[in-house]
């Protein structure tokens, strides 16, 4: 793992933020159509992070986050979330679908299958576009829901790279709607083996090549 | 004067211990194991953040042991009877090991949670270490802390009440 990022790592890590950049800017395309509003997103982060510091992205282990997962299949396979606080998630459903949310309560069945089909619209674009991008194909598996700790959650997007070493490469967007703080992260957390696919279909030579 | 009470914190595929009296805590745990293991007459105990049953799979160059129940329980007795604790007194005591999602049986990444704690259990009984109390499997994370002093497990999770094994 380290040494696909030996040489030209600097490179790299900028093409890793561009297929984060096209993977979350079409999913934030499809979203600020299905609010008709505006989404702003930010510039993705792509790191190398210590198991540890993971849950630290969404505020800790064992912050409490709203989170749906789809392990993605495909010539690139790889883990991605879908996470927002679950106020956030609570405001989005108000908006799109005039839900009458109580903040502060659990969710119904019907909310959690609303969250899970805005899920799947956001991930089947984000990952389209990286498909189309890459020439790779890209397929999510159905989601999965969970309310829970942050670090119990992502934990299990992290076990590929359990097997290679303490560490994980992940790319991180965060997406914004306004003023009225609707905000929601994705976590793209390609296998280990992915990375030198992505990398050979956009032309990238790799150093044993 | 209030003494604060000494914590020890154990992150995810890491493993650490404690002596005397305090708190030896590992938080999130999802599919991971946290194993604690505690000798009561010598106050002395440790905990493993485990997260993968066998370092068979292990691909990586330096083994972190910490991460595979197979190498962290060993390891995590040595460091106790290095601190001076005795072998046969020894009692463990576990949480974690969820499915945190479910799908259409797709894969064996899927069971993570239930295999890692078969290989914890088969792992203690070949070090013959009784399994006193345990909370494992559902579908949610886990808190836990380990009191020295008492020897209780307190298990912490989202919609449940505190948990004291």
């Amino acid at each position: 793992m380290k040494d696909l990022f030996e040489h030209h790592g600097e490179f790299k890590m900028d093409v890793l933020k561009e297929v984060g950049n096209i993977g979350a800017g079409n999913a934030a395309t499809a979203l600020s159509r299905l609010l008709n509003k505006p989404i702003d997103m930010a510039v993705p982060k792509v790191q190398m992070l210590p198991f540890e510091e993971v849950a630290e992205r969404v505020g800790g282990s064992e912050n409490i986050v709203c989170a749906v997962f789809f392990r993605v299949e495909g010539e690139a396979p790889g883990n991605l979330f879908f996470i927002m606080s679950p106020a956030a998630a609570k405001r989005l459903l108000e908006r799109l679908a005039g839900f009458e949310v109580n903040e502060e309560g659990d969710f119904s069945e019907m909310e959690w299958s609303a969250i899970a089909e805005i899920g799947n619209i956001l991930a089947g674009s984000y990952l389209s576009s990286l498909a189309d991008f890459t020439s790779l194909s890209m397929i999510p598996t159905v989601p999965a829901l969970a309310l829970d700790m942050a670090g119990a959650i992502l934990g299990y997007g992290l076990l590929q790279f359990g097997e290679m070493g303490d560490s994980a490469l992940l790319i991180d967007t965060t997406f914004i709607e306004g003023q009225d703080e609707v905000e929601g992260q994705f976590f793209l957390i390609p296998d280990p083996e992915s990375f030198g696919k992505i990398f050979k279909a956009l032309g990238i030579p790799l150093d044993h090549d | 004067m209030i003494e604060e009470q000494k914590i020890v914190k154990v992150g995810m595929a890491e493993l650490d211990t404690i002596t005397g009296q305090g708190l030896i805590r590992t938080t999130g745990l999802g599919s991971c194991v946290g194993v604690t293991l505690l000798d009561p007459y010598r106050k002395i105990a440790g905990l493993a953040h485990v997260m993968l049953p066998s370092s068979d799979i292990a691909r990586e160059g330096t083994l972190n042991i910490a991460k595979y129940a197979d190498t962290a329980l060993p390891e995590l007795v040595q460091r106790l009877s290095d601190l001076g604790a005795t072998k046969s007194k020894l009692v463990a005591k576990m949480a974690g090991g969820a499915q945190m999602f479910t799908f259409g049986g797709k894969g064996d990444s899927m069971r993570i949670g239930p295999r890692n704690v078969d290989s914890c259990k088969l792992m203690l009984s070949k070090l013959n270490i009784p399994l006193i109390g345990e909370d494992t499997g559902g579908n949610y994370g886990r808190t836990i802390e380990l009191d020295i002093e008492s020897g209780i497990l307190f298990i912490r999770s989202i919609q449940k009440e505190v948990k004291e094994l």
